[in-house]
């Protein structure tokens, strides 16, 4: 078992008292695909980044289990998790715009990432990370490796993200809304990048996006995440049969072209739910 | 290739503007003052004809845009008129002042960002702790305790009771003159002339008014590069670095500490320049003959040319800095390129 998560709470110090934003979230994953979806605010981020111990300084984390290939994350020494960030576990963000070190060279940052990890001379981890940039589809890496970040796409910024944590061969990779600020022509292209390169690596992947089809259509599994609950734990195949009416009303408001209908309905939330 | 050379022509522009602008003001403060030049060079008690004579002399008979283009014309020869008071000719008596404001400027301004930005950096990576607190104690009494205080106690204390350091003064008697002036700035001097007793002696000189100095820009320096880092460190591309794996050494000085250069690079050309208009109060205190001496003392004795001249240079000074500041963040961040 790549991660083990039993009830994950999440909570913030405010002045008005302690704010939980993610109340008792549970899921394992081995080597799949993993999707969270859920609105904004659900507590997304905030469970992929505890799982890094990634988290603002005033969050709290709590758990029963927070286990990452064995190693508890919640008792771990600060050197353990530099051991695991990167080199076990890889982790992509939303917009490479903010992502990436705009004073640093591509070649750079994704050289450094290698050689963190890999050790090895300087000029065999910038002979490294030009073959990665090749990996992850960018024509000319030599050139690229000389660009700044604001001198290239979006896309091209996430492959570049890609390649940056994909260097020290991590056994998991979690991407937090990696294509929620691209264009949605390069989207597909980027998530199928991914998709390909960890099937092809074996790896695990936890993939965190607001769009329940998308999602739905790479991972294995899906977690429906509502105001700091899973809601709901389907497998991609069996969308259709979700029982739940949150899950059911994240597929209705979809629009379709098969079957358009005049209105989107607009989804209704029970404040029942978070009881149980 | 184009792009470049208009880029230049534009430098070239604003720079000329900005020096025109200079010169204009620095011609108005000699006119517009409420101080009779004529006065001010024959002394109260000249005789009618004599105050008339000077005022021919002087071209003050003449309208006002003549006598601007006379001032330009004067510039241009490197003339900047002469000083009443000194009787030398302006320029040789700023040749003679500057080096002192230099060296002391220099030296606290390095003393100054090398303690300033590394607090203002630990400051920031432990905000709000007891460190944070500290620090922020330490650089406000910087900000609010008076120099002449600090000067006074400080003389009081290292020189006249633990008789530690040097009086006031850039020199012992027994230095005077002993080593031949080519730069103006003692320490350079002593060491072209190979006199380390008199480099030794200089540099003794220094350490108060440079401590005091640079205590007041560290206090600056340390809140500006704080309040950059804290900016900083809530980047993203702080989080990647962290999910690298990588040590807060390098996610600090590494990833973002580079991130706030440009900025840093101009509060610093600012404290420099701030620093060498001289420091009048620490100048005076330490009897040091600086740039800020000479023109508080020309401009109580209404001595216009030394003004207007150190004006000039303090204006030219700050033209220059800023150029430098801007070449140097063109370097600095790939953005501005
Ligand atoms: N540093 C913080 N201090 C206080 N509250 C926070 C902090 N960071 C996040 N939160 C709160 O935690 C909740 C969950 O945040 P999280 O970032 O996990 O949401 P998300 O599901 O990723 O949403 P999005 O789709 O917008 O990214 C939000 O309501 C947010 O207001
Ligand atoms: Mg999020």
């Amino acid at each position: 078992m790549l991660v083990d998560i039993q009830n994950l709470r999440v909570s913030f110090a405010t002045r008005t008292g302690t704010f939980e934003a993610v109340r008792g979230v549970s899921f394992k994953i081995g080597t799949e695909k993993l999707g969270i979806v859920g609105e904004s605010g659900s507590g997304k981020s905030l469970t992929a980044r505890a799982l890094m111990r990634l988290l603002p300084p005033n969050a709290r984390i709590d758990a029963d289990r927070l286990n990452f290939d064995g190693t508890d994350i919640l008792k771990a020494d600060e050197r353990t998790m530099r051991g695991i960030r990167g080199k076990r576990a890889g982790f992509i963000l939303q917009d490479p715009k903010y992502s990436l070190n705009p004073v640093m060279t591509i070649g750079r940052q994704v050289a450094e990432s290698w050689r963190q990890h890999k050790g090895g001379s300087r000029k065999q981890a910038l002979e490294a990370a030009v073959d990665l940039l090749d990996q992850v589809r960018i024509r000319d890496p030599r050139r690229v490796c000389d660009l700044y970040p604001h001198e290239v796409s979006g896309g091209m910024g996430q492959r570049v993200m890609i390649a940056m944590m994909l260097a020290p061969d991590p056994a998991l990779l979690i991407a937090d809304e990696p294509t929620s600020a691209l264009d949605a022509t390069v989207q597909a292209e980027i998530l199928r990048l991914m998709e390909d390169l960890v099937s092809k690596r074996g790896m695990g992947l936890i993939l965190i996006s607001h769009d329940l089809p998308l999602v739905s259509h790479f991972c294995d599994r899906v977690a429906v995440m509502y105001a700091g609950h899973v809601m709901e734990e389907l497998s991609a195949g069996t969308l259709a049969q979700a029982k739940h009416p949150y899950t059911k009303g994240l597929l209705n408001c979809l629009p379709s072209l098969t079957h358009p209908k005049p209105r989107l309905p607009v989804l209704t939330r029970d404040a029942a739910w978070l009881q149980s | 290739m184009t792009k470049r050379l208009n880029a230049l022509a534009g430098l070239l522009a604003s720079v000329g503007l900005t020096l025109l602008g200079l010169v204009i003001i620095t011609f108005l403060i000699g006119r517009v003052m409420p101080i009779d030049p004529i006065i001010a060079a024959v002394g109260d008690n000249a005789p009618q004809e004599v105050v008339e004579r000077a005022r021919l002399e002087m071209g003050l008979d003449q309208p006002i845009l003549m006598q601007f283009f006379h001032y330009v014309v004067q510039l241009l020869h490197g003339d900047l008129g002469r000083s009443i008071l000194t009787k030398n000719p302006v320029i040789s008596d700023i040749a003679r002042y500057f080096p002192a404001t230099l060296e002391l400027a220099t030296a606290a301004v390095i003393v100054a960002a090398i303690i300033g930005i590394p607090l203002g950096v630990w400051a920031a990576v432990r905000q709000g702790t007891w460190i944070d607190q500290t620090i922020r104690v330490v650089c406000l009494a910087g900000h609010s305790v008076p120099v002449f205080v600090l000067a006074l106690i400080s003389l009081l204390v290292f020189y006249a009771a633990l008789g530690i350091a040097p009086g006031p003064g850039r020199q012992d008697i027994v230095f005077q003159d002993m080593v031949p002036h080519i730069t103006g700035v003692l320490t350079i001097d002593s060491i072209i002339a190979g006199d380390w007793d008199a480099l030794w002696d200089a540099l003794a000189h220094m350490v108060q008014p440079v401590c005091i100095l640079a205590y007041f820009s560290m206090a600056y320096i340390t809140r500006m590069t704080r309040a950059f880092m804290l900016d900083a460190l809530r980047g993203e591309y702080v989080i990647t670095a962290r999910a690298k794996g990588l040590s807060p050494f390098s996610v600090i000085w590494i990833h973002a500490f580079p991130n706030v250069g440009v900025q840093l690079v101009t509060v610093l050309a600012l404290t420099y320049a701030g620093l060498l208009e001289g420091a009048v109060v620490t100048e005076t205190v330490f009897s040091w003959p600086g740039l800020g001496q000479y023109l508080t003392v020309s401009l109580m004795n209404a001595d216009m040319n030394p003004v207007m001249g150190a004006t000039l240079l303090v204006g030219l000074v700050y033209v220059g800095l800023n150029l430098l500041a801007d070449a140097v963040y063109r370097q600095l961040d790939p953005r501005v390129r």
